[in-house]
């Protein structure tokens, strides 16, 4: 790396350590050093365990190189749990500042900390919960839906995961090493740019997303393989199930978006590292070139999130109504049409930028009219429920939780797209409510919808409504004392991430927001508890069919957990309802004549190359030149090495299929 | 015979006994969705693609007082540079005729001439961009340089990167022949190489040649 090519003017640089030094460790911040110690006696209790235990040989050989999708999905929503800790913990201290920081009180959190908490909050919900929560349940469904044994690249798969572990493993590093980012979530420039923050923060921010990002980009290649070629027999495109469509159209948005994130994330670097004037303020540079790049893809990114789930809410409804999904062929449509109108719509983020009048209302048009097909969806899923026989059980109640309060945030956001009432409300508490609305109200929601729902066929055993109804009322009445004073100071004016304030009248608003927080916080705590009560109980709770909703797709017609093969036979497809229609029509499982099944073979590839990355990402977030050289020669080496590996596949002998469909014949016998 | 059958497959499908399994099965071919998926990634870097020649549109005429297209471009070796990178494209086409025709020692003539064709733009563009940056047009002078370079180099990069591939096929070649696998790889480099090559039309027409006209 020419060190000449780096602004080096700002920073002495060692040799060796590069802009490392022990000041760098933020050990006078308290709340800092509490978590670290924390975290450290955690992590150390956590490799105890699993050394007493002798369990890192299994997660080494039967998870973190694992190739089958069922497991990677499953350790996606590990990850987006871990993940949502994280992010809540920012979200909590983020509300009690703001309950308390008034009447001269500066709070407890400086400035320094805050900022970069809002960050950190923004960045960790949206690329490591949401989107590895999204990722994982299409992971784990998509395949099953579609009657395959995998995915199109199964390694690659693996591979993708790690990077996404990659780069939230650096965005928690910068808690401990140097600081994360002070710019908001999106890092605009002139305010990111190395000029006005030349710390660390920005380039966590950089490496962190863009080492996740390349597993993004190629989960998304992945998934739309999949779903173009391993589709079983008979399932034409308007036979696939509706999840299985919403996840084509998320990840064609995935493929067609994230690469703008990473063309933006490197000229964003390679004005702060190499000093060219790409979003400068000077010799030609224009921070609006970002912000215009960032939205292209930013946009996109907000239904790449609420598609997927629009899918579940459309699986969750008509099973659960026991009716076919009302307007399948509209409700496909609808979802095509949102792809193409995100895509239209990214100007809407920065109205006051000065765009002009023209500009600003074809925006504002476009956005409008994304609410049509928004709303054919609302009356799809009404006329499901019209005249079903309604279960309320727990992904029910979160779907009909969801149509309330989505339509709350789609007209606020309709209200925002209204650009003379955007400039009044731009920036402000309101913006921060109405996409809390959309996110908490559209995706979290119908993503606990989705792990209700398909945790008995990951598992094998249901989780129990008790908790699951105490953590779904916590979360639900949690959320509107939340967001909804957030609507009401946004319309006086207050804008967001402040951290003090003068106005004594605000504090009653915010400190019923706070609440809001922690009764959330008791919502995720009973979600915790209902996992651990669940998984104790969970001989009571078990499902032998593999069927315990009545379900009407295709991953109900096999075990719950599905063998590693998924499906004994390729299934035959007739019908939208695939399994539906096999149980009307008298289907009988196959006892007899079954084959050695070809899978693919396990690989560390993986976990090394995603490895290496984050100690590239780390080398290059502190100048440390060297590091990042060798580290990037050694992952080009390692993938390298990888093509040169042909052996990737191996049979299932007849005989271990022969012993799985036998123990499944037993269990389905002794249940009559 | 023939009839026989066509009349009871028709009789049973009447009949309404569906078939719910495929009994007799083959597995997928082994990389069969490979071509689509590498066609997808080329789509996913057109964009990043993209966003630079936008970047380019929109911050090219920023000169900030610096130099100017028309006082650093030298066309003819531009176009000296394009012939190198349209020739390399040729003999990759060559090369793989020869591996349809199953002949191993033709396509690792041919890939080998390709790579020194791409050595040689690689070279001419280093040369290039060495030339600009010794008259103190350095990236950092003004956003239509910043542009410029990132534009340009990004598409070396990929050159690089392709030939760094094309080594590590031609060993493949060397140590498997042209077995399925590899077939399949030298297909995928053959769509990178040749989209390299339509990206690099686009960079001489919007870049070079239009940079003139400005």
């Amino acid at each position: 790396m020419p060190t000449a090519m780096i602004d080096t003017s700002t920073v002495a640089t060692h040799p060796l350590f590069g802009r490392l030094t022990l000041e760098s460790f933020p050990y006078h911040e308290p709340i800092v050093v509490a978590t670290f110690v924390a975290v450290v006696l955690g992590g150390i209790a956590l490799v105890a365990a699993l050394s007493y235990f002798r369990l890192w040989g299994y997660l080494w050989k039967e998870w973190f190189t694992t190739v089958d999708h069922k497991r990677i999905g499953i350790m996606y929503m590990v990850l987006g749990l871990i993940m949502l800790l994280r992010g809540f913990a920012d979200a909590i201290m983020m509300r009690l500042q703001q309950a308390i920081a008034f009447g001269g009180s500066e709070g407890y959190l400086n400035a320094h900390h805050y900022d970069q908490i809002f960050t950190a909050h923004g960045v960790i919900m949206i690329f490591f919960v949401a989107m590895p929560f999204v990722t994982g349940l299409m992971n784990y469904v998509v395949p099953l839906q579609i009657g395959a044994r995998d995915v199109s690249f199964p390694f690659l798969n693996n591979f993708s995961f790690w990077m996404t572990v990659g780069g939230a493993v650096l965005i928690m590093v910068s808690l401990f090493v140097g600081e994360f980012a002070r710019t908001g979530w999106l890092a605009y420039p002139p305010l990111s740019n190395i000029a006005y923050s030349p710390e660390t923060g920005v380039d966590y921010y950089i490496w962190a997303l863009q080492i996740a990002g390349v597993g993004t980009t190629l989960s998304g290649i992945n998934l739309i393989c999949t779903i173009v070629k391993m589709r079983a027999p008979g399932m034409t495109m308007m036979k696939m199930p509706v999840f299985t469509w919403t996840s084509l159209c998320t990840n064609v948005l995935i493929v067609a978006s994230f690469p703008i994130l990473t063309a933006t994330l490197v000229l964003l670097s390679l004005d702060r590292y190499v000093g060219t004037n790409f979003f400068t303020n000077d010799l030609g540079g224009s921070p609006m070139m970002y912000v215009n790049l960032i939205w292209i893809w930013g946009h996109p990114e907000v239904y790449i999130l609420i598609l997927p789930v629009f899918g579940i809410f459309s699986e969750v409804t008509s099973t659960f109504s026991g009716k076919k999904l009302f307007g399948y062929t509209s409700m496909v449509y609808a979802t095509v049409v949102i792809t193409i109108l995100s895509y239209l719509v990214w100007l809407h983020h920065f109205f006051t930028m000065g765009s002009g009048a023209s500009v600003n209302s074809f925006f504002g048009i476009t956005t409008m009219i994304i609410s049509i097909p928004t709303g054919a969806k609302i009356f799809n899923w009404l006329f499901t429920m019209y005249r079903g026989r309604i279960r309320y059980e727990l992904p029910m109640m979160w779907t009909v939780a969801f149509m309330l309060t989505f339509v709350i945030g789609g007209m606020t956001g309709v209200l925002l797209a209204v650009p003379p009432a955007d400039f009044v409300l731009h920036n402000s508490l309101f913006l921060i409510a109405h996409f809390h609305n959309v996110i908490i109200g559209g995706v979290l929601f119908g993503l606990f919808a989705g792990i209700y729902y398909w945790w008995p066929k990951a598992f094998g055993f249901r989780l129990e409504p008790f908790w699951g109804k105490v953590s779904f009322w916590c979360w639900v009445i949690g959320f509107y004392f939340a967001f909804m004073p957030l609507y009401v100071l946004g319309l006086m004016g207050v804008t967001r991430r402040l951290r003090v304030f003068e106005d004594p009248s605000l504090q009653i608003w915010f400190q019923i927001a706070a609440f809001g927080a922690v009764l959330i916080a008791a919502g995720i705590g009973a979600f915790l508890v209902q996992i651990a009560v669940s998984v104790w109980k969970r001989r009571e709770l078990v499902d032998r069919t593999g069927d315990p909703w009545d379900g009407r797709t295709l991953e109900w017609a096999t075990s719950s957990p599905p063998p590693d093969y998924n499906f004994a036979f390729t299934p035959m497809i007739h019908d939208n309802d695939a399994w539906w229609d096999m149980k009307k029509r008298g289907y009988k499982r196959p006892l007899g004549g079954f084959r050695a099944i070809h899978m693919p073979s396990n690989s560390g590839t993986g976990v090394i190359l995603a490895g290496i990355s984050v100690v590239l990402g780390f080398a290059l977030v502190w100048y440390i030149w060297w590091l990042a050289a060798v580290s990037f020669v050694a992952l080009l080496a390692a993938a390298i090495h990888h093509t040169f590996n042909y052996h990737r596949d191996f049979h299932i002998p007849a005989d271990v299929v022969v012993r799985t469909e036998n123990e499944r014949t037993r269990l389905l016998s002794g249940q009559v | 015979m023939t009839m026989t059958t066509t009349l009871t497959a028709e009789r049973s499908r009447a009949q309404q006994a569906p078939v719910f399994h495929v009994a007799d099965e083959h597995a997928h071919p082994e990389g069969s969705s490979t071509m689509l998926g590498f066609w997808i990634y080329l789509m996913s870097d057109c964009l990043i693609f993209a966003v630079l020649f936008a970047t380019y549109g929109v911050l090219g005429g920023n000169y900030a007082a610096g130099p100017a297209p028309k006082d650093l471009f030298d066309l003819p070796l531009v176009a000296l540079n394009t012939a190198m990178l349209l020739f390399s494209s040729i003999t990759y086409g060559f090369a793989m005729l020869a591996m349809e025709k199953g002949r191993v020692s033709q396509t690792q003539l041919w890939l080998a001439v390709t790579g020194l064709f791409g050595a040689a733009f690689l070279a001419i563009e280093l040369y290039e961009f060495a030339h600009f940056i010794h008259l103190g047009a350095t990236p950092q002078r003004s956003a239509f340089l910043s542009s410029f370079f990132t534009l340009v180099g990004t598409h070396g990069l990929h050159v690089t990167f392709g030939l760094v591939w094309l080594v590590t096929l031609m060993v493949q070649v060397n140590k498997r022949g042209l077995i399925p696998a590899n077939r399949r790889r030298l297909m995928c480099l053959s769509l990178f190489w040749h989209f390299l090559d339509v990206i690099w039309i686009g960079v001489f027409t919007f870049v070079y040649l239009m940079g003139m006209l400005r």
